[in-house]
């Protein structure tokens, strides 16, 4: 299979592109969506190819979330685009009173393919209001399906399984990672949703993250390495559906787990996630699980609170060592 | 009055169709047979009947939470609609929606709604969706007095209007946003001038008057079904129940409620429109009655004897290919 090296930015662009190509019901819609191809310039070429098929609206968070709705529960397979994902709170109803319930509460009547794209995350000294990781809220909304890619490959066979999917899919595509480079390959793959992915072997300890989470972890592991401790890496990749399995079978091997997101601490997805492994592998656990999250405040604009505020690769080793005992 | 005397007759028999199934719900209710929560449409038949005559099958309509009589109007099955208030398995939605979320997604209706102002995202949607396949299909979204204060309302109302998207904005002034008189919570004397500011067409009409609501809903649809864009239609009309079955209504006088259902009843007034042109007399109108109280007997019927779900199918239905919660 083809590989190339290329930005996250660069993977989602090509994974629409394919998709629309391949799918006539496929559209985008959203704010500022054509004259930079997305704020990110994440929808680079998109807008040349396809003028009729990535929609500009005003400012109207709710009834973009709406199109999204609308559209798909009659035919279509719309990508609803939030210029940042603390912008989600303006079409909160549409997408947990609306999106996650209509299949639902009229008995499976009729299905939702839609994909609301988010960019999310801190680092960019956004302050309080573009910079929140809320996945956790989606994750607590039955109906919804929640996808928080790491790497540029994760980016391509999510997005390109989250647009075929048939149900509704907040993707989480943190802003900080758009840039980050990856190796691509260039055929029409999907990564399914609901399946982790062990991205680094280890014995001693097993580091569950996810989106930015992830590239604290592959840090601290090279660091953790180097004093004599070995790590495993399980990137989660899609929070909802949840592969569990995979999660287990790397504590089984290690008997340890940390963490890892850049999501604040309470009630985060590290919050389930040890509930549910002390639930179904309490035998198998030879120390308390530790969260690695961002601490709970909203995220601060200068920057050396922000690097305070957020979980770091010192925070990731310390969490290992405190597992480890050494 | 209309030529079509067939037509009329029908119109006048689905308002007494949905009269006679608001009763029997509220009946029901209070009898505890009923469930939950149910909001009449009661003395609102007009506008129901008025816009959804002039629809295609494969229009879309998003409704409310007083939504049976759009519901009955756009052609529901009557067994299904006592069957999901009755919480059945045999219901529109197996028992999970109840009477503030039915949908027909076979006849365009995309639901019910809970949640005020609730379908108005959401129709702009399906009018979106029909821009994008470029069909000749519109799009209805009804709404009440009370919805048009959210913001849903002018975010779709903008939406609709820049991209002259085939929807029709059907507001029901029923004069009461659950306990909240409408001249309260407004400072316009009619709500369709608000059109203006989204250079749609906006209209006030006598909303118990089937055939004023009928000949407006007709040029909006006409319109929008042209490529001409959006209407608001402002239907006023009155609330001859409570908010919702067993409202107290202390924030209005009964006498006023008396007045209305005597002097205002659109069933009524339709009525005796077409008595003064020999379409209707008093036999035809007690065999109407007397018609639709059979159906609505055999739909009861349907209701009681229909099973209710099981417990566990309360896990079904969730997403479209993982079974239960999405955890497994």
């Amino acid at each position: 299979m083809a590989e190339r090296i290329m930005s996250a930015s660069a993977a989602l662009a090509e994974a629409l592109i394919e998709e629309m190509h391949r799918d006539q019901s496929v559209f985008i819609v959203g704010e500022d969506l054509t004259a930079h191809s997305g704020i990110f310039g994440q929808f680079k070429g998109i807008p040349e190819k396809y003028p009729d098929r990535i929609i500009d609206t005003p400012i109207s968070e709710a009834a973009i979330m709406g199109i999204g709705i609308g559209a798909s529960i009659t035919g279509m397979r719309p990508i609803v685009d939030i210029h940042f994902s603390d912008f989600i709170t303006c079409c909160m109803d549409e997408l947990c009173n609306q999106g996650a319930k209509i299949r639902y509460m009229f008995g499976g009547q009729v299905k939702l393919p839609f994909v609301l794209f988010c960019p999310d995350g801190a680092g960019l000294r956004g302050a309080a209001q573009h910079s929140q990781s809320l996945e956790a809220w989606m994750m607590h909304i039955p109906g919804l399906k929640v996808v928080v890619p790491s790497e540029a490959a994760d980016v391509k066979g999510l997005m390109k399984a989250s647009i075929r999917d048939d149900d509704p899919v907040v993707f989480f595509q943190h802003k900080k990672l758009f840039a980050k480079q990856g190796v691509v390959p260039e055929s029409d793959y999907q990564i399914p949703l609901g399946q982790a992915a062990v991205k680094r072997l280890g014995n001693d300890v097993s580091l569950l993250c996810y989106g930015a989470g992830y590239y604290l972890c592959q840090e601290a592991a090279v660091e953790l390495y180097s004093r004599d401790i070995d790590v495993e890496i399980v990137d989660i990749r899609t929070l909802k559906p949840l592969d569990i399995k995979t999660v287990a079978k790397s504590i089984q091997k290690t008997h340890r787990a940390v963490i890892v997101h850049e999501a604040c601490l309470t009630g985060g997805f590290g919050a389930e996630l040890a509930a549910l492994i002390q639930d179904e592998m309490f035998d198998d656990l030879d120390s308390p699980i530790k969260r690695v999250a961002a601490k709970d405040v909203p995220i601060p604009f200068s920057p050396p609170m922000e690097d305070f505020v957020l979980p770091s690769v010192s925070d990731v080793i310390s969490a290992v060592h405190s597992v480890v005992y050494r | 009055m209309e030529k079509d005397k067939k037509k009329m007759l029908g119109l006048y028999r689905l308002m007494v169709t949905i009269r006679q199934f608001e009763i029997m719900a509220g009946d029901d209710f209070a009898a505890g047979v009923i469930p939950g929560f149910i909001h009449l449409s009661i003395g609102q038949e007009a506008s129901s009947v008025g816009v959804c005559s002039c629809l295609r099958k494969d229009d879309y309509v998003t409704t409310t939470h007083r939504g049976h009589g759009h519901m009955i109007a756009k052609g529901a099955d009557l067994n299904k609609m006592a069957a999901e208030l009755y919480g059945k398995k045999t219901g529109y939605c197996k028992g999970k929606g109840g009477s503030m979320h039915i949908a027909d997604f076979s006849i365009g209706i995309l639901g019910a709604n809970g949640i005020v102002a609730g379908g108005l995202p959401i129709v702009t949607g399906a009018g979106f969706s029909i821009m994008m396949r470029k069909t000749d299909q519109v799009a209805v979204c009804f709404f009440g007095d009370g919805a048009s204060n959210r913001g849903t309302v002018h975010e779709s109302m903008n939406m609709a209007s820049i991209w002259k998207l085939p929807i029709i904005f059907v507001v029901e002034n029923n004069q009461y946003a659950s306990t909240t008189p409408s001249t309260y919570s407004y400072s316009v004397k009619d709500l369709s001038v608000r059109a203006a500011g989204y250079e749609m067409p906006g209209i006030t009409v006598d909303g118990n008057d089937v055939l004023a609501v009928r000949k407006a809903a007709k040029v909006a649809i006409e319109r929008a079904r042209s490529g001409y864009g959006p209407t608001f239609i402002e239907n006023k009309t009155y609330r001859i129940r409570g908010h919702f079955e067993g409202d107290p209504q202390r924030y209005r006088d009964q006498e006023d409620v008396y007045a209305q259902s005597t002097k205002n009843d659109p069933i009524e007034r339709f009525g005796s429109t077409l008595s003064k042109n020999k379409v209707l007399n008093d036999q035809i109108i007690k065999q109407i009655w007397n018609d639709v109280s059979l159906e609505l007997d055999k739909a009861k019927e349907f209701a009681e004897q229909s099973p209710f779900p099981e417990p566990e199918e309360a896990l079904e239905d969730l997403y479209v290919n993982v079974k239960t919660t999405g955890w497994e």
